[in-house]
């Protein structure tokens, strides 16, 4: 396990920095980030002077090694258009697209594998069907379509909900979070909703295929004419068959939800950090683009290490690492 | 969920109660297009930020609703000769922490500007023709330049003045955090949450009077649907840049005022003329390619601007808020030409002209343009592609985020590019010195010319323009170099974008051209 | 009559009609694809000629008559594009994508999954750790890039989503394939000493399909709406040849305005095509799966 988990570090190590130097080639194919920066009514003189205050005079390789140089002590860069360090800037920025991503996602689990598992059981009945039609609504239609519609039913036309921002936020073990307060769980409503609906979908889908077959297996059938109660073959052989698919894309999912919340974070002006990312994307600010993504990747990487950690406890056939020795 | 949510509201109606008893304060938020990247002047010279500025700080020469200078911390200001100008500083002028303004603060400033580290677009600019700073009195100062320097006065205008006391050791983070941000303004820093909001609270001992608001909320709604929500559902008391889509509704509806104004921005097209060879997407209608740049015929460009029905785009692209152009700013502006009439719908005399110049079947380009940076700007060229295939000319059209179009416009990479350029200085020749002199960085000639249009006649008269301090000469030889510019079809003005505010009916906006947003221009109704 | 043993095509027939849901689904799956292949016949303009378009024409609401005497029976666009043809031609586009990105992805990230998951060790690891980058990096970034790099267009738009999508699937299927590479039957076959390919193809395959069919047709949904995003983002196809998510998110700024139809009936579009797409992939997939034989 020990040695399975530092195996992975290293691995990780090297993920990172061949992530931030895609980036730096992305960011580089973009565009010369001089152009959004100065002023356009600026001469010459200003913009070499613009390109010489953000190393940008340097040459490509030169630019990437002072970043390696400095992301090694721990300094990932400052912001070209903020002056902040760009990792104060996502850290200031993460909690609040957690937070979110979170509540979504306790939504899509909370509804989804109920549903899912009532979906499987009674296929062929009409709460069944209604709940596989209803659960194809959740993905067909755009988040950014479905947002508004929100935000024209629930703030303009009824006035129960606020359209935009985050509301009230309580300090918990030295993060603001918000659904503590009345007034954050009401900001936090509409943009959770719209982030968790095409999760919810995908959830009840997987959960009522797996349950599909589950039910059909011999050891469920056994454990049924042994005269278990259905509570228990649910809980315990169903839903235990069916969590390796579900569990990755949880894991999948989560991580997509933190890193891509960027069109519900737009439209509800949620202050997080997805709407960073694309603000400077559009001023092609690598520093922080760069910073933000590595971020993530640490992000998914502790994410996708933890799934597999739980396939070998879900599934005492898997082994961690994969059976690599074996052949 | 749903119950959990009414219970949410339930609470929130309780809690709301009391908090809405005790807030007797004069509040007011404002929804933004774009974020304020730093609340240190002197660090990024890019208009939101400078339209924030001016809340807390304030710069020796203001600019009124017209962009016209008015007395800012000096009260007047005259040239001696070609190269001094002299200023008198305002009076019992304090800072928001009592300390008195005097011109050690202007001095200070001077020195700040080009030491800003970082910066990546810096005020500097507007400073480095200042070569030398005399202080005659504490309140007189002279400023000498090296060479006649006309816009000095509105260069100076751009240029925040920061307390030296405050910002002797200060970095752009000690504005960020408020520590440095204390200025002369009607307004005093309150909060700074980059990319999120500004908050605001009155100078009650501003020396120009007392604003009608205790607490301003500036947030950055850069959607335009969530900006119009914002409004609609009543957590916004006004916006700017009202999508043209809403303006219909709002306009109509009694609870919002809407107002505007047209701006100092022209929506234009630049037409590639860097080499004599045809510029790229520019080809005949087979695919071929064509023997010579057809833009470098004069007669060829006025076609296209022919072509082109600018009533139609203001009317129905716009919903009316544009004016169809004929220069770089609107006629109210100083250096611009009331000769100059914006070219006349008329297709069946653009394919003649196109036949004269050698094109009778016309010829294949695409248009190119962004779709994020100027008021529907991919939807005007869709339009204006329209207009082309009328003429004969098969037209295609290409769309991007800006941050890949400028780059490649800069390059040279296109053919027919759509851009758009909004005059601060509210004077023509220095628009005319950046889209339509002969490129020539060394000098600071033509550095936005993307189309590398040159004309000997021109750049003669914005030169000589650029050296006549005298603003009656000046003017008119601006307006001539104007003149000869559209005459030739240099570029090929659209319209000027005109700036929208809509506000409740409980507030009133006065509308400005520089498409700045400030507090100070709102005031409640009645 | 028929004889009593049916072939396994009639024995498909009867277990799909067995639903009428699916049936239904069916029925308009292929109404659907009939008016995305005869788009061109049936529309009453060329929505991509912009010599047919006329801009004092726009935003017509529907049933409104234009400047030359016919009727737009579901109004016109910011740009008095005919909003019906540009649904029949929108629908041939967005299902173009989005069952060409769906393919490519969820071949190239099968093999890539079934690879990771057979042979383990190294290549397991280097699969896996690239699945994670990939999975990092924003589609609107990667969208940005290509789009910078290679211009704009159906076939990169296309590219960007496969390059999105492929790791998802691979990630899916390996973890199904880990499970199912334990199993006595693979161990079998392994001892039987087929070949890998043989093993991993015939055997792994199979019995990692059903949880991807599920990912499969959900994303097939996915990608047309990514699709939709990327426009909304001003990344997605050039704007003079709109696909459903372009109509849909270009009238997505007059939603609050009242003029609904802009986006409102190319979402009835879509919602219809994917609710049949769905309808009819269910049925297949429980058809399909070999453990849900009876």
């Amino acid at each position: 396990m020990l040695a399975y988990a530092i195996r992975r570090f290293g691995q990780s190590v090297f993920v990172l920095v061949l992530m931030s130097f895609l980036v730096f080639i992305g960011v580089y194919a973009i565009g010369d980030p001089i152009e959004l920066l100065v002023n356009p009514q600026a001469d010459e003189v200003e913009r070499v002077r613009a390109a010489a205050a953000l190393g940008l005079d340097r040459p490509f390789l030169a630019q990437y090694w002072v970043f390696l140089k400095g992301a090694a002590s721990g300094d990932l860069g400052r912001s070209f258009v903020y002056n902040e360090p760009a990792l104060t800037l996502i850290l200031d920025k993460l909690p609040a697209t957690i937070e979110l991503a979170f509540v979504a996602m306790v939504m899509a689990i909370g509804l989804g594998i109920p549903l899912g598992l009532l979906a499987g059981l009674k296929p062929d009945s009409f709460i069944g069907r209604a709940i596989m039609a209803g659960s194809i609504l959740g993905f067909s239609l755009p988040t950014f379509w479905v947002g508004l519609v929100l935000i024209m039913v629930f703030s303009v036309q009824l006035g129960w909900l606020p359209s935009n921002g985050r509301g009230e936020t309580m300090m918990v073990a030295g993060l603001p979070v918000s659904f503590l307060t009345a007034d954050g769980l009401a900001h936090l409503a509409m943009p959770a909703v719209n982030l968790a609906l095409f999760k919810l979908s995908l959830l009840i889908r997987l959960t009522r295929a797996g349950t599909r077959e589950a039910v059909l297996q011999d050891y469920v059938k056994f454990a049924r004419a042994k005269g278990l109660s259905q509570g228990r073959v649910i809980g315990v052989h169903v839903l235990k068959n069916i969590l390796i698919p579900i569990v990755t894309v949880i894991g999948l999912e989560l991580g997509s939800v933190i890193a891509f919340a960027i069109v519900t974070e737009s439209i509800f002006a949620w202050p997080g950090s997805g709407k960073l990312l694309i603000d400077s994307i559009n001023q092609l600010d690598r520093p922080v683009i760069v910073a933000y993504l590595l971020v993530i990747v640490t992000l998914f990487i502790v994410i996708n290490f933890v799934v597999d950690v739980l396939y070998s406890l879900l599934d005492p056939r898997v082994r961690l690492g994969g059976a690599a020795a074996s052949h | 969920m749903l119950r959990t949510l009414r219970l949410a509201l339930a609470a929130l109606a309780i809690l709301g109660l009391p908090a809405a008893a005790t807030a007797k304060e004069r509040e007011v938020s404002i929804g933004l297009q774009a974020a304020i990247t730093s609340m240190d002047p002197h660090y990024h010279n890019l208009s939101p930020n400078n339209s924030m500025m001016l809340h807390v700080f304030e710069p020796l020469i203001k600019r009124d609703d017209n962009q016209k200078l008015i007395p800012g911390l000096a009260t007047s200001w005259k040239a001696l000769d070609d190269l001094s100008w002299e200023f008198k500083l305002r009076k019992n002028v304090r800072f928001h922490d009592g300390s008195p303004f005097t011109v050690d603060d202007v001095v200070f400033t001077l020195g700040r500007v080009p030491n800003v580290p970082n910066s990546p677009s810096s005020f500097a600019t507007f400073t480095k023709p200042i070569v030398d700073v005399k202080v005659v009195d504490p309140h007189t100062i002279v400023f000498k330049t090296a060479k006649p320097h006309v816009l000095l006065p509105s260069d100076l205008a751009s240029v925040m003045i920061v307390s030296k006391l405050h910002g002797e050791k200060a970095v752009t983070s000690d504005y960020n955090s408020g520590k440095a941000a204390i200025g002369t303004g009607p307004y005093k820093f309150a909060e700074y949450v980059p990319n999120q909001r500004v908050t605001l609270r009155a100078n009650y001992g501003y020396w120009g009077g007392e604003e009608p608001w205790d607490k301003v909320t500036f947030k950055t709604l850069s959607n335009p649907a969530a900006r119009v929500a914002a409004l609609l559902s009543g957590d916004v008391q006004m916006i700017e840049t009202v999508p043209t889509a809403d303006i219909g509704k709002l306009s109509k509806d009694a609870k919002y005022a809407l107002v505007d104004k047209v701006s100092n921005r022209v929506i234009y097209v630049h037409l590639n003329q860097r080499t004599d060879t045809p510029p790229p997407f520019v080809t005949g209608k087979d695919g071929k390619p064509l023997q010579s740049n057809p833009f470098k015929d004069a007669r060829v460009r006025k076609a296209l601007s022919m072509a082109i029905n600018r009533d139609a785009i203001a009317d129905r692209v716009m919903e009316k808020r544009a004016v169809p152009a004929a220069q770089l700013l609107p006629d109210v502006f100083f250096g611009t030409s009331k000769k100059l009439k914006p070219a006349k719908h008329d297709p069946e005399g653009a394919k003649k002209l196109l036949a004269q110049a050698g094109y009778p079947n016309g010829f294949a380009m695409t248009v190119h343009g962004t779709n994020n940076r100027y008021i529907n700007d991919d939807k005007i060229a869709q339009a204006i592609a329209q207009f082309y295939t009328r003429i004969g000319v098969d037209t295609k059209v290409e769309t991007m985020p800006a941050n890949v179009y400028f780059t490649r416009a800069t390059k040279g990479e296109f053919g027919y590019m759509l851009l758009g350029w909004g005059t601060e200085s509210g004077e023509q020749g220095s628009s005319l010195r950046s889209l339509l002199a002969t490129y020539d960085a060394a000098k600071g000639m033509g550095v936005t010319n993307r189309a590398r249009y040159s004309n000997a006649e021109l750049d003669g008269l914005i030169a000589q323009a650029m050296s006549t301090i005298d603003d009656k000469k000046r003017e008119a030889l601006i307006q001539k170099a104007a003149e000869i510019a559209m005459n030739d079809t240099a570029l090929i003005p659209i319209h000027y974008e005109v700036s929208t505010w809509a506000t409740m009916k409980s507030h009133r906006y006065t509308p400005r051209t520089d498409q700045y947003t400030l507090a100070m221009g709102l005031k409640p109704a009645k | 009559m028929a004889p009593k043993v049916e072939g396994p095509w009639a024995r498909f027939r009867s277990e799909f009609a067995e639903s009428r849901l699916a049936m239904a689904g069916l029925l308009v799956l292929v109404a659907i694809l009939a008016i995305g292949i005869l788009a061109p016949v049936i529309s009453p303009q060329n929505p991509y000629d912009l010599a047919q378009l006329d801009v004092m024409d726009s935003k017509l609401a529907p049933g409104e008559k234009s400047a030359a005497g016919g009727t737009y029976w579901l109004g016109t666009d910011d740009q008095g594009r005919d909003m019906l043809s540009g649904i029949f031609y929108g629908l041939r586009i967005s299902l173009g994508v989005g069952i060409a990105s769906t393919v490519f992805a969820l071949a190239i990230g099968l093999v890539f999954g079934l690879v990771a998951a057979y042979f383990g060790g190294w290549v397991d690891t280097l699969i896996m750790r690239i699945v994670d980058i990939q999975l990092s990096f924003p589609a609107i970034l990667i969208a940005l890039i290509l789009l910078a790099v290679l211009g704009q267009g159906v076939d990169k738009i296309v590219i960007a989503l496969v390059t999105v999508q492929w790791a998802y699937y691979a990630r899916t299927v390996r973890s199904s394939a880990l499970v199912e590479r334990q199993k006595e039957y693979v161990e079998a076959a392994r001892v039987l000493a087929l070949g890998q390919a043989r093993v991993v193809f015939r055997h792994l395959l199979p019995n990692c399909l059903p949880p991807l069919i599920v990912v499969a047709t959900v994303q097939v949904a996915h990608a047309i709406a990514l699709e939709a995003t990327l426009s909304f983002l001003g990344l997605g196809l050039p704007i003079t040849e709109p696909s459903l998510g372009l109509l849909i998110s270009n009238g997505f700024q007059y939603l609050l305005s009242g003029k609904y139809w802009i986006s409102f009936y190319p979402g009835v579009a879509l919602l219809l095509t994917i609710m049949a797409i769905n309808l009819v992939a269910d049925q297949l997939r429980d058809i399909l799966n070999p453990r849900l034989r009876k």
